[in-house]
């Protein structure tokens, strides 16, 4: 599917402003030596967004490297199980690296390309971006580095030996709560001392303006593709899309080319951890408040001084404290509503894919795949959903024996 | 005048540089901070740079966030950093302080409690690591209204635009980051720094701190020979880190060394 411009998909709904303003929140809050390399990026994106070269040249590797279009499929057997809606699920699981991921990275990376840069960073919290990162660097022969959470190298060894085998270096973050915000701190803090020669991937839609509406536009192919192919199969538009929040780029992907569509419910699904009640979880936009981190306003966990609080979940991939900007606007806007998942109950949505359908789901679309089997029973069999299957479970069989007990 | 201004205009008319220490609040604990900042005036020092923790210090150095950390650990927070200023000031009512950190602290209290919060504590500037002029504008508006000077920060790569910018947003002095990267980091080339001064200048008439890289008496003299002012930071902590155990070790650690770096300066 050729687009001649990379974010050409909605009319009424016009969001970044230019200064990548989603109404009170996103922005540009870095420190000065960010700003010219920032100003730098969003150059060099505005003017490939809408270069033919750049766009054939992407739309080329997503589907001879990538393997685009994922497919989208019926769960007819999970679908009759649950007795409501018809379960489509938008197969990104089935990429080339096993997760929406590498959408984004490609992209990046063939800008990184254009603007000269020889070097790549990246942060990642699951591994799934640092994987998808190291892949493309390794095709375009760039430097890499990997910063991650020293607790996350320790629950996600096979995607860190992945990324190493790829030719990445892997640096393990000891700082602050050792997970995903800190590698995030520790890769802005490599990017503000090597800015003339390097790229900064940032994997999910937040970050400093132009990143969230960038990887919105990278990650937009899934909404796209699924828009398409759900009217081919059926006809017709879904009535709801399903997808896991955590910086929130699989969902945003999902959900931007349905903007427009006043008809489609769309729900962003957070990770709960131990439950709400416990304060042991990661869901800002459910239970956090307003604030500045990593570049954008938009939710926190943050106690009453401004401190970020440390998150839970299950899954490495949805544990963060903030998510992004453009989220934080379509909850206050009410386009989207925004749920929360447990970590008990994300590991019944795994096995309840998992034995029904002979898909093993990774942790963080566990939450989309449990929130679903709460929502289709209420919806008529006639309804569609639309689960962003965003990734596969493969990573996860340790923490997934572990937690059952068994020593693999 | 604010009292930024009337010591950069004491300084300058005495042909000398600012010396300008930064510690974090609260580091190694709460009680350490207060006689640590009128020590520092004693040695010396012509402005304190007082950091005010947070959890996320993305533009500091290793140093300097487990400094953050040591604090947080003694639940130092933005309002008991205002809380050690004022106690600060009922002892010395001339020393300009300048707080310094992230934003997040000061959008969970609200700009203008901040802003209220501050003049009452008898803050002279804040420095907002990661608040650049473009959605500054209602921050640094309360705060000028209170007399409070926004120190904006220049870096390397900034260009005469931006310099600009912030001669026009910014007041008290400006904060001239002399090495692309974090606090505490690599070495100083002062004929970078000293180019970089003519280009600033050039754009600026707001008195120009140098800070990032300063380790000794001899590079406080070098970088005085260059800007207004002089800022010293991770050295000073990695004195505190160093003696965690005996705290009054590192204050006269940090006593010694400013006072060697004013003496250099002065000379």
């Amino acid at each position: 599917m050729r687009v001649t411009k990379v974010n050409n998909m909605t009319k009424k709904y016009n969001m970044p402003d230019e200064r990548g303003h989603f109404g009170p929140y996103g922005g540009m809050f870095v420190a000065e030596t960010l700003i010219p390399p920032i100003q730098e990026l969003n150059e060099a994106y505005q003017r490939y967004l809408t270069d033919p070269d750049f766009i054939a040249e992407l739309d080329a590797d997503l589907k001879y490297y990538v393997g685009r279009p994922s497919p989208l499929y019926h769960a007819e057997r999970w679908s009759r199980e649950l007795g409501g809606a018809q379960i489509y699920l938008k197969r990104e699981d089935l990429n080339h690296t096993g997760a929406h991921k590498v959408n984004n990275t490609i992209g990046q990376a063939l800008l990184a390309k254009r603007m000269g840069k020889t070097r790549i960073i990246a942060e990642t919290g699951a591994g799934q971006h640092g994987v998808a990162t190291a892949t493309v660097a390794a095709r375009l022969g760039l430097e890499c580095v990997v910063y991650m959470g020293a607790v996350d190298v320790a629950r996600q060894a096979l995607n860190v030996y992945r990324m190493k085998l790829l030719g990445a270096k892997v640096v393990a973050v000891e700082s602050g709560s050792k997970t995903l915000k800190d590698a995030l701190n520790e890769a802005l803090r490599d990017w503000v001392t090597n800015v003339d020669n390097t790229f900064y991937i940032i994997g999910t839609a937040a970050g400093p303006h132009p990143y969230p509406a960038m990887v919105r536009d990278f990650q937009a192919i899934i909404g796209r593709e699924a828009k398409q192919q759900c009217q081919e199969m059926t006809g017709r538009l879904p009535d709801a899309l399903v997808a896991c929040v955590g910086g929130g780029s699989n969902a945003i992907g999902l959900f931007y080319p349905f903007i427009d569509d006043a008809s489609v419910k769309m729900y962003g699904v957070e990770a709960a951890g131990d439950g709400i009640e416990t304060g042991r979880h990661s869901a800002p936009l459910c239970a956090g408040r307003p604030g500045v981190l990593h570049g954008n306003r938009t939710y926190l966990m943050e106690d009453d001084d401004g401190e970020i609080i440390e998150t839970h979940s299950i899954s490495a991939g949805l544990d963060y404290p903030g998510v992004g900007p453009e989220h934080a606007w379509l909850k206050d806007t009410g386009r989207a509503q925004y749920v929360n998942i447990t970590d008990n109950e994300a590991l019944e949505g795994f096995h309840a894919l998992t034995r029904m359908e002979g898909i093993i789901p990774a942790l963080e679309s566990s939450h989309a795949m449990a929130y679903t089997m709460k929502l289709a029973p209420i919806m008529k069999k006639d309804e569609i959903i639309i689960v962003s299957l965003s990734g596969r479970g493969d990573k996860d069989m340790h923490t997934m024996a572990q937690r059952e007990g068994i020593v693999l | 005048m604010s009292r930024l201004a009337a010591k950069f205009e004491e300084l300058s008319k005495a042909g000398r540089k600012a010396l300008i220490p930064f510690i974090t609040a609260g580091d190694p604990h709460p009680d350490f901070t207060v006689p640590m900042m009128h020590a520092m005036v004693k040695a010396g020092a012509d402005v304190i740079e007082l950091g005010v923790p947070f959890s996320d210090p993305m533009a500091d150095g290793p140093v300097i966030q487990r400094a953050s950390e040591r604090a947080l650990e003694h639940k130092m927070s933005l309002r008991k950093t205002l809380a050690l200023a004022k106690e600060f000031r009922k002892t010395d009512t001339t020393t300009p302080l300048v707080l310094m950190g992230y934003l997040n602290p000061i959008e969970a209290m609200g700009y203008e409690n901040f802003a209220n919060a501050a003049q009452e504590a008898q803050i002279d500037g804040v420095l907002t690591v990661d608040l650049p002029p473009e959605e500054g504008e209602e921050c640094t508006g309360l705060l000028k209204t209170r007399s409070i000077d926004p120190i904006f920060l220049l870096a390397p790569n900034s260009n005469e635009e931006r310099i600009r910018k912030m001669d026009k947003l910014g007041s008290g002095y400006l904060y001239y980051v002399s090495l692309k990267g974090v606090t505490g980091a690599g070495h100083l080339n002062t004929a970078d720094v000293e180019n970089k001064l003519k280009q600033i200048r050039a754009n600026t008439r707001l008195p120009v701190g140098i800070g990032f890289g300063v380790k000794d008496a001899e590079t406080a003299k070098t970088i005085a020979g260059i800007g207004d002012g002089v800022v010293i930071g991770s050295t000073l902590i990695s004195k505190i880190e160093a003696n965690l155990q005996d705290p009054e070790r590192a204050k006269q650690e940090i006593v010694e060394l400013l006072s060697a770096m004013r003496q250099a300066m002065d000379s």
